[in-house]
């Protein structure tokens, strides 16, 4: 499948200006489900849509083409942590074998994310905690992820210009560099920090980037916009912030940028999803 | 009655006369006061002269203070020719006299002084320069000889590598008084100029292998000092940090444009490379009086040495200069980006075919396209 399976998309091809308006829910809608025991503080996002700029590389006719923009409709509740897990309770998964250590110089705190995880990290962190408490925990979509950080969400649209490549480079370059990450240092900072969205999830777009589930993709469009194939590579995997980025899954630093011309992510980090349970899923709940 | 002492003293006294002329005092030279800039930038000069050779008059003061020198937010205890790393480049004519006023401000903490490469005798000037807390002292050096050339802060013993690797070098220009030249006679210009200083930082490591701290450059020095021995830096940068000349402070060249990049260290090898384009005219060991080689993918700067290359852009960009050992410019930091805007020229890159799915008769590497009897 190419674009995820629960999602229903409808590609447009528009260009919109930065940053998109996203959900159509109404944030009173929106449940805060409080940390017990082992559970994480969630928020459960009523279903909504979001306008999204598909992740990936596109060519359009044989040339590099600007990403669609679609219409994502969450169809279901979205119950994602409020804010990133936490160095302490990453450490927890560690003391029990179940992750692999955090470098010595993270601090290991109960009010700071955990930084410097790979997407790795991140599943056998999800995987552990799904065992640890009988709930399904995943790393988001990037589409859930867009969903979950409404306004901080930003499309990340780049003129193409097939005769000069340069341009979107430049602009890409120009737009990264006037980000915050330029002036906050990337020491993680206490949750909240970076204040909340409308959502209630704290620290989106911060100054820690977020594993999502989604591969890398390149997708052909012929003419009119119709996919006519793609290869996806799932060794590389989508991470949000500031901006968005793709980083390889067993890097827990991407400071050194992929190739030697970009802004990279100062820190990656993960908040995850909770499914819901098998039975609620059968009622279509 | 002539002795054979007094022909000597005699002969002596005239060699004194001879050289009476040589000193600027009495050669009555103009003076030009230039104040320095932080780099990459450079102080307005002329890349040729028209003009006598003058006394020029620069102002330094050396700087102790904590920096960041990574994005993670590492302090370092740093100390710096006029606050930046590396101190600024001075910028005179052959034939020049380059008078410099050194001042250690009475808030700093070491004794200082200054080694100019480019300079004739006393250790560089060292020897007549040391100063503590609250003193100044001014230096005049004859710039008989053309080239970029290193200077830093020689103190004495142990103290010379450590101020060294702790920020205190910069570099001198002395152009030709005609310009720059190819090999052929050419002359050559340049449209903008950036100097580039590389430090190698030796950042002490907790028990955790946690970068220490120190209040004080005192309280640093017996921790810093056993890391340096060890020989492998915890940073190699670029201007005094991690992406200090990355970002909104990347810098800007247009198609078109030459460029003169001047790339300084004072302690540690290094190997400049512009990714994406060259060296046109690169001046390996910095000395204008050599013919500039040409074409260059990468050049060499001895540690203890400033080079010179140029060169001009011919595709827009973001262009990345590192030191091409690529650990120490990935991983340790030194990098640098060049924004270029221009126009593509398709003639020199074209991208024929984007990415796509290989077509499936050619895929797999074991399909024989020849057959054996």
């Amino acid at each position: 499948m190419l674009f995820g399976s629960n999602l229903k998309i409808i590609l447009m091809v528009a260009g919109l200006a930065v940053p998109l308006v996203t959900t159509t829910a109404v944030p009173g809608e929106n449940r805060h489900i409080a940390a017990f025991k082992d559970q994480p503080a969630l928020i459960e996002l009523a279903p909504g849509s979001v306008r999204y700029r598909v992740a990936g590389d596109f060519t359009r006719g044989g040339k590099p083409a600007e990403a669609p923009l679609a219409t994502i409709r969450i169809k279901r509740p979205l119950a994602i942590m409020m804010h990133q897990v936490s160095s302490a309770d990453y450490q927890r998964c560690v003391a029990e074998n179940a992750c692999r250590a955090l470098p010595p110089d993270i601090r290991v705190v109960a009010d700071r994310p955990a930084v410097m995880v790979s997407w790795r990290d991140a599943n056998a962190y999800a995987a552990w905690l799904s065992r640890k408490t009988g709930e399904v925990y995943r790393l988001p979509t990037d589409e859930e992820w867009a969903y979950a950080a409404g306004s901080r969400y930003q499309d990340d649209r780049l003129p193409v210009d097939s005769n000069d490549p340069s341009r979107g480079w430049l602009a890409r370059y120009e737009r990264e560099a006037s980000l915050n990450s330029a002036e906050v240092d990337s020491k993680p900072r206490p949750f909240g920090a970076f204040g909340a969205n409308e959502n209630g999830l704290l620290d989106v777009a911060g100054n820690v980037w977020e594993w999502t589930n989604t591969c890398f993709v390149r997708t052909a469009l012929d003419e009119s916009g119709n996919a006519l194939s793609s290869t996806a590579n799932c060794g590389v995997r989508v991470v949000e912030g500031q901006h968005r980025a793709y980083v390889t899954d067993f890097i827990r630093d991407a400071r050194g940028g992929g190739c030697a011309a970009g802004i990279p992510p100062s820190n990656l980090g993960f908040r995850l999803v909770r499914e819901p349970k098998l039975l609620m899923r059968w009622f279509g709940l | 009655m002539l002795t054979r002492r007094t022909a000597i003293m005699g002969a002596a006294f005239a060699a004194l006369i001879l050289a009476t002329p040589a000193l600027a005092q009495d050669l009555n030279l103009s003076r030009q006061k230039v104040e320095l800039v932080a780099p990459p930038f450079v102080h307005p000069h002329e890349q040729a002269t028209k003009q006598a050779p003058k006394i020029i008059e620069f102002r330094m003061e050396i700087v102790e203070k904590e920096i960041l020198i990574d994005e993670q937010g590492t302090k370092f205890q740093a100390m710096t020719f006029n606050g930046s790393m590396p101190g600024p480049l001075m910028v005179v004519h052959q034939g020049d006299y380059v008078e410099l006023t050194l001042v250690n401000p009475e808030t700093n903490t070491m004794p200082h002084n200054i080694d100019f490469h480019s300079a004739t005798g006393a250790l560089g000037g060292g020897a007549l320069t040391l100063i503590n807390p609250g003193e100044q002292v001014v230096l005049r050096w004859k710039a008989d000889r053309t080239g970029t050339f290193v200077y830093h802060c020689a103190p004495e013993g142990s103290m010379i590598p450590w101020h060294v690797v702790s920020g205190m070098h910069g570099a001198v220009m002395v152009l030709p008084r005609d310009g720059l030249k190819d090999g052929t006679g050419k002359v050559l210009r340049y449209d903008r100029i950036y100097y580039i200083g590389e430090h190698d930082l030796y950042v002490p490591r907790d028990e955790k292998g946690k970068y220490k701290t120190y209040e004080t450059l005192a309280e640093s020095y017996a921790d810093t000092m056993e890391t340096m021995r060890k020989l492998i830096p915890s940073h190699v940068v670029f201007n005094g940090g991690v992406g200090v000349l990355t970002g909104k402070n990347a810098m800007t060249a247009k198609v078109g444009e030459t460029v003169m990049i001047v790339h300084s260290q004072a302690n540690r090898d290094t190997r400049p490379h512009l990714i994406g384009g060259h060296g046109d005219h690169v001046w390996e060991t910095g000395k204008f009086a050599n013919r500039p080689e040409v074409d260059l993918e990468t050049w060499f700067i001895r540690g203890g040495s400033a080079g010179a290359a140029l060169y001009t852009f011919k595709q827009p960009g973001v262009y990345a200069y590192v030191n091409h050992n690529l650990i120490e410019a990935i991983e340790l930091g030194a990098a640098a980006h060049f924004k270029v805007e221009g126009k593509w020229n398709d003639d020199l890159m074209k991208q024929v075919k984007p990415p796509e799915s290989i077509p499936p008769k050619v895929q797999g590497a074991l399909q024989p396209t020849t057959k054996h009897n």
